[in-house]
């Protein structure tokens, strides 16, 4: 199957400055990523805050355009940010955001919110827009008397659903949905996560389903990419990254999640600080805070590898490097 | 009888209440602004049926009377003409002028700052360059050359005053729009496909508009006194027609005998940006508490 | 520090080309600078004559060239009037001037800032409701009613003092009140807001509360950080200043270059309005950068940035 968008060695550097005239310093904020998601399926990225994950979703809908490699949607490249073919495209690519409330219009209703994106693409004719949007309100659980309302006269979760049914209105194939629970209450998260899985299902859309949180991931995605400073480290099927995680990294988010019922004995426990991206270690990012790490981590940076059927990881150890030269070393 | 008796209840207090609650909400200092306010943009539009005579009209056989006759309340000028009659149009003139430079400063300035947020770069530079420029003459300064070089027209002056701070609105209209651009609800709309003047004119423009009409406020008592000044000094307003501030300047010369041709738009002039003032600061309270 | 003035010096000759183009384009907007220049009943050989010697034969920036290079070796031509040099004509008139605007200037910051702080050290009392009734005279009282009010009171009913002229001082104090009066009380009004807001930070409260003398609290802590604020509305009010003194020397027909500009724009005389406002031009600058680097010095945050 053809897949619906994929990506191929993105690159985004972006300057950071200190001070009016200090000096610039690069932060490479995606690194180097490939990705490719088909029709129906739902891909969920995980990582840390300042793992570029969330510029990795921009950079898919085409918001922030690549510094090297490229998207393709639909096997076409990604027009650039803008024009008035990008615009025509947001018909077919849709952004669903961290937070609700910054992303409504405060001045206009949920009703003219939701009926906007029919507007802007006149996609449906004026006198069945209202029953449009009617059934769009139906679809992600709000209720008929809520259409008058302002976005600060409904609750963060309804504001999720009606960012929702915006971002669906005209029926996308694709949603990328940024951190969509992250702000909601953790008794709301399930029922939003749950409209989302629905609705794709229902409708065949392709998901990018971006967070921090692995128990929301788990619940929806197909498969999941571990990012951590700009770079994919892992990506393999849900229920095989969570049965068994190969990169330290993976295994540590993994084990950070309590299960019911195990105890918490052999968790891993991440070491240090996240990173700041400014200052990037050298060799795999990872490895100041690795338990594992040998010195070919110190200095040399893993590549992306198959290491099994659909998976892939990026670390030294796993793809038996390090220990293969460790034994070269012992030899000699 | 009955039924009336289930509305008054209904609505507790009814006009009473809503009396009440205005006072409540509105200091007396700033309900006498709205008053007068309301007064001069009434007297403003009905101008032409409120004065009493011709503003060229002359009696001359009563010349620099003083006010309080029967003939004419508010006495006549050096040549007989009605000085109330006079004032009711210099305050349809000044308002007209006021109104017409404040607006149009207001879009001036604002899509001025839109571009410069929208395309920033160069054009931005521009705006901010030709801001600093405005701040760095005086206004009035600027307005007497201008006016030295083409000469004084009623066009010219509502075109001149419309430059008057054009820079205030560009600054909060560029500020605003690149913080609701950075994130939120409009780069949220631009991501739904929308154009950017749809961006622009359906959903920035109406959330920061409280800001821009309070800046207006500050702006149109300074757009009177600057146009009354200018015509005091006579180049602005040119006669026959009258304002204000051309009223003082003529009436200058009579300060000694007739002081009232003089005191009467002074007293206009000071009561109307006093009003703007008192209300303009109540509206910003009640719109923006964030801006003081 | 240096880096810091040199931006300023920098946006300041910037200001300054601003509003020489300004100059320019209004000129060759108005008209034909020959015919504007020279008056309407000019036989043709004297225009050709003068759009040789001034260059306006050649192409538009060739001009601006020309225009800025005369301007800046001091030729801003001849008074339509009387045929002497604009400069000479409005240089004549600029102590008159000062005589004005620097005793104003003195009297606004030596009434308004300390009026200004007792107002927001005693605040709802009566000096308090005094320096917000001035701020809001200040801010809409014109100041050519209040000059004719002035002369109202006191030359035509008490008779103390002069109501025009420039003979002693004492026809300068009905000039430098009237001059003066509004801007004490919004300088006032801004000063007792920037003192609150200063005498509401935590570290004032800390100062005091470790037992510090107010009046050291006061002098030591609260004075320095709110005059950097007032530094900035002081740098606003030259330009103030100046505008005002074109309306008060026309009241208290002062021979200063206020009034030298607004006779010059009623007979259209252009070289010296145009003379003038680059010589306005040239102070508000200078003023500002002044304002500027005042402000940098006080401001250890900017003193510190600029060290960088």
């Amino acid at each position: 199957m053809n897949p619906l968008i994929e990506a191929n060695d993105l690159l985004r550097i972006y300057e950071t400055r200190r001070g009016l005239f200090g000096r610039t310093s690069p932060v490479r904020a995606v690194d180097g990523v490939s990705l490719a998601v088909v029709q129906g399926e739902t891909l969920g990225i995980v990582g840390e805050s300042g793992s570029g994950k969330s510029t990795l979703g921009r950079m898919l809908l085409g918001i922030d355009p690549a510094q090297a490699g490229e998207v393709r949607f639909s096997g076409r490249p990604m027009p650039k940010s803008g024009t008035a073919e990008w615009r025509a495209l947001r018909a077919k690519m849709q952004l669903v955001y961290q937070d609700p409330l910054a992303a409504l219009d405060r001045r206009l209703t949920i009703t003219a919110q939701i009926g906007e994106p029919l507007e802007i693409h006149r996609m449906i004719p004026k006198e069945h827009r209202a029953a449009r949007v009617a059934e769009l309100m139906a679809a992600v659980g709000l209720r008929p008397d809520q259409a008058g309302r302002f976005p600060h006269e409904l609750s963060g979760g309804q504001r999720q659903r009606a960012v929702i049914a915006r971002a669906l209105a005209s029926r996308p194939k694709l949603l990328v949905c940024d951190e969509p629970v992250s702000a909601l209450d953790v008794s709301i998260q399930a029922q939003v996560v749950n409209v989302l899985r629905d609705l794709q299902e229902q409708n065949g859309i392709a998901m990018v389903f971006i967070s921090h949180d692995l128990k929301v991931v788990r619940n929806i995605a197909d498969r999941v990419a571990v990012m951590y400073l700009g770079r994919i480290v892992e990506e393999a099927s849900s229920d095989v990254i969570f049965q068994s995680p190969q990169h330290p990294y993976t295994k540590a988010l993994v084990s950070s999640v309590p299960v019911p019922g195990k105890p918490l004995e052999g968790r891993m426990i991440l070491q240090g600080e996240p990173p700041n991206p400014a200052e990037r270690p050298s060799g795999c990012a990872f490895h100041p805070r690795c338990p594992l790490a040998r010195d070919i981590c110190r200095t040399s940076v893993p590549a992306l590898r198959q290491i099994g059927s659909g998976r892939t990881a990026a670390c030294h150890i796993v793809a038996g490097e390090a220990a293969s030269i460790e034994t070269l070393r012992r030899r000699a | 009888m009955a039924s009336v008796d289930v509305t008054e209840r209904a609505s507790p207090g009814g006009l009473r209440g809503f009396t009440a609650s205005l006072r409540r909400k509105m200091p007396i200092s700033v309900a006498f602004g709205v008053f007068w306010l309301a007064a001069m943009v009434a007297i403003a539009l009905f101008a032409g049926y409120l004065r009493p005579y011709d503003i060229t009209a002359m009696d001359l056989t009563s010349r620099l009377s003083s006010p309080g006759a029967f003939k004419h309340w508010l006495g006549t000028d050096e040549l007989g003409r009605d000085v109330l009659s006079r004032l009711i149009q210099s305050i349809r003139v000044s308002l007209i002028i006021a109104f017409g430079a404040t607006i149009l400063s207001a879009v001036f300035g604002t899509t001025l700052g839109f571009a410069a947020a929208r395309f920033r770069g160069m054009v931005e530079h521009l705006v901010l360059v030709l801001a600093d420029f405005q701040a760095a003459l005086p206004f009035l300064i600027m307005s007497l050359a201008v006016l030295a070089f083409f000469g004084s027209s009623m066009m010219l002056l509502v075109c001149l005053m419309g430059f008057y701070g054009w820079e205030r609105y560009a600054r909060i209209a560029r500020g605003l729009a690149i913080s609701a651009g950075a994130q939120g609800y409009a780069a949220a709309v631009v991501q739904l496909g929308a154009t950017p003047a749809r961006v622009y004119l359906r959903h920035i423009l109406p959330n920061v508009a409280s800001t821009l009409i309070v800046s207006m406020t500050l702006t149109f008592p300074e757009i009177i006194l600057m146009e009354s000044g200018l015509s005091f000094l006579g180049l602005g307003v040119q006669p026959p027609e009258t304002s204000l501030g051309n009223m003082v300047g003529f009436g200058r010369e009579y300060l000694t005998r007739a002081p009232w041709i003089m005191l009467a738009p002074a007293a206009v002039i000071m009561l109307t940006t006093l009003s703007i003032s008192l209300v303009g600061d109540w509206l910003r309270d009640k719109l923006d508490p964030t801006l003081r | 520090m240096i880096r810091f003035v040199l931006v300023r010096l920098l946006r300041a000759v910037i200001t300054i080309l601003a509003v020489v183009t300004f100059a320019f384009v209004v000129l060759r907007m108005s008209g034909d600078p020959a015919q504007v220049m020279l008056g309407p009943d000019v036989p043709q050989d004297a225009l050709d004559a003068f759009r040789r010697t001034w260059g306006l034969d050649q192409p538009l920036w060739v001009q601006y060239l020309a225009y800025i290079k005369s301007i800046f070796t001091g030729d801003f031509g001849v008074s339509m009037r009387d045929k002497a040099s604009a400069l000479h004509l409005v240089l004549e008139r600029v102590p008159a001037t000062l005589q004005l605007t620097v005793p104003a200037l003195i009297l606004k910051l030596l009434i308004g800032i300390p009026a200004g702080v007792y107002a927001a050290l005693h605040r709802q009392s009566f000096a308090d409701r005094g320096v917000i009734m001035l701020a809001i005279m200040g801010f809409t009282i014109p100041s050519f009613v209040m000059g004719l009010v002035l002369v109202l009171v006191f030359s035509v009913l008490l008779g103390v003092l002069p109501s025009g002229g420039q003979n002693t001082w004492v026809h300068g104090i009905l000039p430098t009140i009237t001059m003066s009066i509004g801007g004490i009380g919004i300088l006032a009004r801004f000063s007792r807001s920037a003192m609150i807001e200063v005498m509401g930070q935590p570290y004032i409260r800390t100062a005091s509360a470790k037992g510090l003398k107010w009046r050291d609290v006061i002098w030591s802590h609260a004075l320095p950080t709110a005059a950097v604020p007032i530094v900035t509305i002081v740098g606003f009010m030259v330009g103030s200043l100046i505008a005002g003194a074109v309306v008060v020397e026309s009241i208290f027909s002062w021979p200063g270059i206020g009034r030298l500009l607004v006779v010059s724009v009623s007979n259209r005389d252009l070289a010296v309005v145009q003379c003038i406002l680059l010589v306005i031009a040239a102070a508000m600058v200078v003023s500002n950068l002044v304002v500027d680097l005042l402000y940098g010095w006080l401001d250890p945050r900017l003193r510190s940035h600029a060290a960088h």
